[in-house]
């Protein structure tokens, strides 16, 4: 198992007390695609991040068992955390724009993330770049590879994002909300090309969103989390056959273009998905 | 009420809108959807006054637009953007936000004004003296539209309302502006990438590729897949695809 996680508790001070943020998520993972679709503030983005350590100091965690690959998170140095981290486990945020160097090209930051991992020279390390440009589906590399991260677009971005944390050949790669910023036509292209890498290169993805039906279409399984807590999880295929009233609001509160509706139906929070 | 004919807005040496024509009735919503860089946004905020850059003919009941418009226009015309984190003021609390625009144009009774907006929004009285940091993303777009509807406009300018919210808080803030346009006669145009969420609010829809209006399409067209141009077949296609998943 790639991700083991088991009662994972997550909780931030505040003045009125400690606010739990997330209480007793489960889940595993392995060579697979699996979508956590939540609102915000559900604490999906925060399950993921515990996974490569990545909160505010002043966050409280939690755990009967958290483990990468076997190692475990909970007592593991800051220097095999670091051996983890865009390594073995890569992380792909929303927005290019803020997460790519913005005064170094495309091209030296995807040879700067191979390189400290493969330790090559400079020129291996910009061959890699170039090639791994072109697993994006970028057609003209050198191009993207001299250019800077404002003279791309979005979806343009994105690949590089993706480009970069593939040159360490990583095994499990967790993409919070990766196209929430991009057009529709975008996002599915994004989409496709990371399902097509991530099953040719047998890594794991963990894909996090809020749009269920857009997860549920790229993912194997998916785990709907609710204020803290995983209240359903469903087979890619078993959408449609959604118990928890949460899960059915969410779909139902969609509009769509088969069936159209007057109104859309308002989500009634019953007290009790809390408990 | 709304007239638009050949619009055109360049930005140096780029036309960014190239003769964009459609009209909206008194109390109807018209929808302009395309990707980003379409020039949707762009037709919106000439329409707005923010582009005083444009050429052609836009009018908004019966009155010719200029360039510099009017304090009585930005009474009649106000405009609702996709972040409302970005368009309220950090350091002001919702009761000065609300009472700005009443301060602007000189309208009196802003205590009970701000009180009827606020429950004409569904927010709670107490929301009154917070600060936006102290709001779910939901209401702070509901102080945006409750700001909107302060000077009593009749056009609305909608570009993304919703693209920033979950998609529950996206229902709620959806049958808003519908309750909204039902009670007060509003005339709407919204802006959004989201076919499902523009054809539920609006029945007519304007379809932008690279500067152009390519399609002007019924919503019942769009869902019926009665589509001309190609463009609008692929943007449909993309959408009815992931609500079969």
């Amino acid at each position: 198992m790639l991700v083991e996680m088991q009662n994972l508790t997550i909780a931030f001070p505040t003045p009125q007390g400690m606010s739990q943020a997330v209480r007793g998520v489960s889940m595993t993972l392995g060579q697979e695609k699996l979508g956590i679709v939540g609102e915000s503030g559900s604490g999906k983005s925060i399950s993921a991040r515990a996974i490569l350590r990545l909160l505010p100091p002043q966050a409280v965690v939690t755990a009967d068992v958290l483990r990468f690959d076997g190692i475990d998170i909970k007592t593991a140095s800051e220097r095999q955390m670091r051996a983890i981290r865009g390594r073995r486990a890569g992380l792909i945020l929303q927005d290019p724009k803020y997460s790519l160097n913005p005064i170094m090209t495309a091209g030296s930051q995807i040879a700067e993330a191979w390189r400290n991992q493969k330790k090559g020279s400079r020129r291996e390390a910009a061959e890699a770049a170039l090639d791994l440009l072109s697993q994006v589906q970028i057609r003209d590399v050198r191009r993207v590879a001299a250019a800077y991260p404002h003279e791309l677009s979005g979806g343009m971005g994105q690949r590089v994002m993706i480009a970069m944390m593939l040159a360490p050949d990583p095994e499990l790669l967790i993409a919070d909300e990766p196209t929430s910023a991009l057009d529709a036509t975008v996002q599915a292209e994004i989409l496709r090309l990371m399902e097509d890498l991530v099953s040719r290169r047998g890594m794991g993805l963990m894909l996090i969103s809020h749009d269920l039906p857009l997860v549920s279409h790229f993912c194997d399984r998916v785990a709907v989390m609710y204020a803290g807590r995983v209240v359903e999880e469903l087979g890619a295929g078993e959408l449609l056959h959604a118990k928890h009233p949460y899960t059915r609001g969410l779909l139902e509160c969609l509009p769509t273009l088969s069936h159209p509706k007057l109104r859309l139906p308002v989500m009634a929070r019953d007290p009790a998905w809390l408990a | 009420m709304i007239s638009v004919q050949d619009l055109r807005v360049r930005f140096g040496p780029v036309e960014a809108v190239r003769g964009v024509t459609f009209a909206v009735g008194e109390g109807s919503s018209f929808g302009i959807v395309g990707e980003s860089g379409s020039g949707k946004s762009t037709v919106l905020r000439a329409l707005s006054g923010l582009n005083p850059d444009w050429s052609g003919r836009m009018t908004i009941a019966g009155t010719a637009l200029t360039p510099k418009r009017s304090r009585d226009f930005f009474r009649r015309v106000q405009m609702v953007f996709q972040d409302p984190y970005g368009s309220l003021h950090p350091r002001q609390t919702v009761d000065r936000a609300l009472s700005e625009p009443l301060l602007v144009h000189g309208i009196g009774d802003i205590d009970r004004r701000i009180r009827q907006a606020l429950s004409e929004v569904a927010l709670p009285a107490a929301a009154r003296f917070r600060y936006p940091h102290q709001l779910s993303g939901g209401q702070r777009q509901r102080v945006a539209i409750a700001r909107a509807l302060m000077s009593e406009p009749e056009v609305l300018l909608l570009d993304e309302p919703t693209s920033a919210l979950d998609v529950s808080v996206q229902a709620e803030v959806l049958n808003l502006l519908a309750d909204l346009q039902d009670r007060r006669k509003l005339t709407y145009v919204m802006v959004s990438h989201n076919l499902a969420v523009v054809a539920h609010l609006c029945p007519m829809v304007g379809v932008m590729q690279g500067g152009e209006m390519v399609e002007m399409i019924s919503a019942e067209d769009l869902r019926a897949g009665r589509t001309r141009h190609p463009h609008t077949a692929d943007l449909r296609r993309l959408s009815t695809e992931l609500e079969e998943a």
